[in-house]
């Protein structure tokens, strides 16, 4: 009977090894010819995560820390875990409701599943920690507290040019330069200021650790014992050439004020101290409500964020003269002997223009025209460099001219290190033509010789400019970083390169120091007279006007003061500008006296604390300025608010 | 029964014993690999049997003893008592379905003081013996329509029960005796009509019934035009190709729409179309797709032995049980695979190899339904861990952790050992 089916064996074992032969071509098809389930096998099980390293520490000339971090805490939630505790007390801790309780539970769970933790409260206040803290035992294992590096300035000063960090923008994420390739979305990268510019060096290198999860995404240890791990590196320590107790008596004087100070280390190109008014604590935007105050800073009609020493360009007044003068000695044009018959007022190209000195021989001599501020002498000297017959012709000579000082820094970015600085603006070719429609001579802007017409310039180049005739016709780039802890990089390269813009001899140049002393010393700058030291300076009283309400106003003048000290070896150059604050030597003067003196002498006398006084207590906010705030529709803020109020104060140091 | 200590494993076949103790060595090892976390201490978890690995030991030790207990059996006791181990299976399966515990969707499953015990594994013992008995009785003469709708009830009633349970995978597995029955003279058209009938199902699914009714349509013209002198001279070849069309046709448009909206479950039905690759529910096809990835990352060589991420970190579902070949795959490459499989092919011919050299029909057939149980158990099992077949929950045997598939594969194997060492004694 078994015999006549006895071939059927063959079609049985055909069945079985033809199923077993389809297994293992389809076993070769997923094992060795594709490769993708490898990657997916590893996508599945390797969680990257990033070590972020703590940022470099910045510190003054001194080796004062004026930025560094400090440990906030975040407090997280794994959702699963949250049973049985305290929640009403919790609320009480946190100062929310039971709602608003669940519904972060809720937006956890959704965010990251309910096995991972995540942020239930970020960068708690330091109250709240301690609280926190004291009864951690009654909410675990479902809350944690878990450190969260953030910056902190100790002295609550430099807002402007130290910057600040915050998430990484989609737009920087999408940048297909590589610029931010190493960025993921949720890193903090430096928005502005130093943090910007020296962001790879702050930054340090961050660590990358790869660890193995399981199928809910809970790590399961180190990968291979770690040896595809990556140790962070912190951040590299930056040594600013500030001074930070200068940087607070400028912003202290600054309050209640707009405008800017601008001090500089003539010898070093360093920047000593950089003030912006009004200004205000840069701890607002690192701690926990910095979202909140950036809304509010960002619309605020004093526009605190605008660093007006490289943003705000002014028309420089008779600050400039000093400059006039320079260019025309070295285009040889004049000698410092050369004298102008003023008598109260010029009839110059037709026009008259007023003098505030009527004296005669009160313009004898480059010194004495410097010392008297004589408007005539400057734009003849000025319409004498421009109609130099060596150029061929007027508009050569205006483009040489401005050449001058474009080689000065004025007029162009000189290249500070920090970014958003202005070029200001002067009158070269394209702009004369644009403005006189092509037809114009050396009487057209003979204003700009005594610092007025088509010519704005930032607070800090005119303090370059001080460094320039400091040093007698050489600078460097100002900036604020003079070394970067255990760093060989150039880097700092271009900081460290002379640059000659005169060539002329050193008598020339002492009749302009000379006539700056004397305007210290018997001119309009007297207050700035500092008891053993030889200050020289030049002051400045700026006419402006500003478009409100769709008509040209006439606003109350800018004072200005430029100058350096001590005359022979100087040791700082500086740039003072208050808006709408009337004669330069009525704040200007007083408050750029004060800090050289502490600067150089490291104490303020006791004569001079009245005038000190009077500068921390004065307020020049003008109603043309506040009415054209009021009207510009994109400053409109919103002083109703309490917090508002409350950030205001802190502002303006009330 | 007096053989001496000396002549003990007389008879044995050793090829099967080697290969049943490699398949069951390589399955504790993969449970091992599945479960195995870095740090665990391996003497307490034997201990307190708290892992698969160490429970399936003690399953071990357990199928040894069974094992031994046949072994010193006399072969005539399982042909005298094939059927009334077929009513006792029977029974058991009935007794699950009115008090049987539910595991996952089925009811499959009878707790007996702690430990829990499927019925549906055992009884496909039962149904190897009594078909066996049934086949190789004087009276049976299997070319008689009466006697081979006899055997197919013997398969089928157990089959229909299980259903019942909701154990489809373990149901199918029963579809293996008509692999045993067409060796014992089943006709060999039943089996292209059973292929044809799933080249249907599949088309059904795969293609639009209009579509495929023009094909059936077209096929059948064409095979008209082609016989149409035979047709001139015998009319009933045109009704025979008429009724073949009509059967297609109603198959696609009526049959296969209603079983799968009415009789199938709604997960079953989904199995299937995520197996044919119509369907992108990613919960519906994440078992798949894992035991896919922690498979084809195995390479060709595999990650090595522990090193497995999916199967150790619980990607995988289901990964000491039906899953079990996931671990092999991913920690031994292509190469461990194919080595794997081999050993299951290597015992499939030795079975088919023993059955036909029993002088007894009885033998033969319960040897030949040793083998196609575990041909059966293979080809489901690792086709669905590669996406070949629907999800279906059956184990790789002597493989996948369980102690009731341990138990009942491994008495298959020790009852055919037995009756093969016993072939020469009588011509039953």
């Amino acid at each position: 009977m078994s015999v006549f089916n006895q071939s059927r064996k063959r079609v049985i074992q055909f069945i079985m090894l033809g199923t077993v032969l389809v297994i293992v071509s389809r076993l070769f098809f997923l094992q060795v010819v594709e490769t993708k389930y490898s990657k997916l096998a590893d996508a599945n099980a390797h969680l990257r995560k990033v070590i972020y390293p703590s940022r470099g520490i910045v510190y003054d000339r001194h080796g004062r820390a004026v930025m560094r971090n400090e440990a906030l805490y975040d407090l997280m939630v794994t959702p699963i875990n949250v049973k049985n505790i305290d929640t009403a007390y919790m609320c009480e801790i946190l100062e929310i409701e039971k709602k608003e309780f669940l519904r972060r539970v809720q937006v956890a769970r959704n965010r990251e599943g309910p096995r991972r933790p995540s942020v239930f409260a970020s960068l708690l206040s330091p109250d709240m920690y301690g609280k926190l803290q004291e009864s951690m035992y009654l909410f675990q294992p479902g809350f944690e507290l878990v450190q969260r590096p953030v910056r902190s300035y100790p002295y609550g000063v430099g807002a402007n040019f130290l910057g600040y960090i915050s998430e990484i923008t989609p737009g920087m994420l999408g940048d297909t330069s590589g610029r931010y390739s190493a960025y993921q979305q949720g890193d903090y990268i430096g928005m502005t200021g130093l943090e910007r510019t020296y962001e790879d060096i702050l930054m340090g290198q961050r660590g990358i650790q790869y660890l193995v999860k399981d199928n809910l995404n809970r790590p399961q240890g180190s990968l291979e014992g770690g040896i595809f791990d990556t140790a962070a590196v912190a951040g590299k320590n930056l040594r600013l050439a500030l001074d930070i107790d200068l940087q607070v008596l400028g912003e202290k004087m600054m309050a209640g004020k707009i405008g800017s100070i601008v001090a500089i280390d003539p010898q070093t190109g360093g920047i000593l101290t950089m003030v912006s008014g009004p200004t205000f604590d840069p701890n607002l935007l690192a701690g926990s409500y910095r979202a909140k105050n950036l809304g509010i800073l960002f619309t605020d009609t004093v526009k605190p964020m605008l660093n007006r020493a490289i943003q705000a360009a002014y028309p420089p007044g008779s600050t400039f003269k000093p400059i006039t003068g320079l260019i025309a000695l070295d285009e040889g044009v004049i000698t410092p002997s050369f004298g102008f018959p003023c008598h109260g007022g010029d009839g110059l190209c037709g026009r008259f223009s007023r003098c505030t000195h009527s004296n005669p021989g009160h313009a004898a001599n480059m010194r004495t025209a410097l010392a008297n501020s004589c408007n005539s002498y400057f734009m003849h000297i000025y319409r004498l460099s421009v109609d130099n017959k060596k150029w061929g012709g007027t508009k050569n000579g205006q483009a040489k001219w401005v050449e001058y000082l474009k080689a000065m820094g004025l007029g162009r970015r000189i290249g500070v290190d920090i970014p958003s600085e202005a070029p200001g603006v002067v009158p070269d070719t394209a702009r004369m033509n644009r403005v006189y429609r092509g037809v114009w001579n050396s009487c057209s802007e003979m204003y700009v010789g005594m610092g007025q017409g088509q010519l704005i310039l930032t607070p800090m180049q005119l303090a370059n400019a001080m460094c320039i005739i400091a040093n007698r016709g050489w600078y460097y780039i100002p900036h604020f970083v003079e070394s970067i802890d255990s760093d060989n990089s150039d880097k700092l390269k271009k900081y460290k390169e002379k640059h000659s813009v005169a060539h002329i001899s050193n008598d020339a140049f002492q009749s302009v120091v000379d006539g700056m002393h004397d305007v210290v010393t018997s001119g309009t700058a007297r207050k700035a007279q500092i008891e053993g030291i030889e200050v020289c300076g030049k002051t400045g009283t700026a006419e402006n006007n500003a478009v409100v309400g769709g008509k040209l106003v006439k606003l109350k003048d800018h004072s200005l003061f430029v100058g350096f000290a001590p005359k022979d070896n100087p040791k700082i150059a500086i740039a003072v500008v208050v808006e709408n604050a009337g004669f330069g030597s009525t704040y200007a003067v007083p408050i750029a006296s004060i800090l050289m003196e502490k600067y150089l002498t490291d104490s303020i006398s006791a004569k001079r604390k009245p005038v000190l006084e009077q500068m921390l207590a004065a307020n020049t906010f003008s109603q043309e300025i506040k009415n054209k705030s009021k009207l510009d529709s994109l400053n409109s803020v919103n002083y109703a608010g309490a917090e508002g109020a409350v950030i205001m104060r802190k502002i303006l140091g009330h | 029964m007096n053989r001496s200590q000396a002549k003990l494993t007389a008879g044995i076949d050793w090829p099967v014993l080697g290969m049943y103790l490699a398949l069951v060595f390589i399955g504790f090892l993969a449970i091992f690999a599945a479960e195995y976390r870095e740090g665990d201490n391996v003497i307490q978890n034997l201990l307190s049997q708290n892992k698969n690995w160490a429970r399936q030991v003690l399953w071990f030790g357990v199928s040894i003893v069974l094992a031994t207990g046949i072994w010193l059996t006399d072969s005539k006791f399982f042909t005298a008592t094939a059927n009334l181990f077929y009513a006792f299976g029977i029974m058991l399966l009935l007794v699950v379905l009115a008090i049987g515990t539910g595991v996952k969707g089925s009811n499959s499953w009878l707790e007996l003081g702690g430990f829990r015990f499927q019925p549906a594994e055992f009884t496909k013992l039962c149904t190897a013996l009594a078909l066996a008995k049934y086949l190789s009785a004087m009276e049976t003469d299997f070319t008689k329509l009466r006697s081979r709708l006899i055997a197919v009830g013997m398969v089928m009633f157990p089959l229909a029960i299980i259903i019942l349970q909701d154990e489809t995978g373990l149901a199918l597995v029963y579809l293996a005796f008509f692999l045993v029955m067409y060796r014992e003279g089943l006709p060999g058209v039943l089996l292209v009509i059973a292929f044809s009938g799933i080249v249907l199902v599949l088309s059904a699914l795969l293609i639009d019934k209009f579509i495929l009714l023009y094909i059936f349509t077209g096929v059948a013209a064409l095979v008209v035009y082609f016989n149409r002198f035979q047709i001139r001279r015998n009319k009933s070849r045109l009704v025979v190709i008429i009724a073949v069309w009509a059967f297609c046709a109603s198959f696609v448009m009526y049959v296969v729409p209603f079983v799968f909206t009415n009789v199938l479950k709604d997960y079953q039905v989904r199995r299937i179309y995520v197996m044919l690759g119509q369907e992108n529910d990613p919960k519906a096809t994440y078992n798949t797709r894992q035991s896919m990835i922690a498979i084809g990352s195995g390479g060709l060589l595999g990650k090595g032995y522990l090193k497995g991420t999916q199967t150790r970190f619980d990607f995988v579902p289901e990964q000491s049980t039906d899953f079990i070949f996931c671990t092999i795959g991913e920690d031994f490459g292509y190469v461990g695979s194919v080595f794997f499989l081999g050993i299951y092919v290597s015992l499939l011919l030795r079975i088919i190899f023993i059955a036909e050299r029993q002088r007894s029909t009885f033998s033969r057939v319960y040897a030949y339904s040793v083998a196609s149980i575990i041909f059966f158990h293979l080809a489901i099992n690792i086709m669905m861990t590669i996406g070949l077949a629907p999800v279906i929950g059956i184990p790789l045997p002597l493989v996948s952790y369980g102690g009731s598939s341990l138990m009942t594969f491994t008495m298959l194997i020790f009852i055919m050992l037995r009756l093969d060492a016993d072939r020469q004694m009588v011509l039953r």
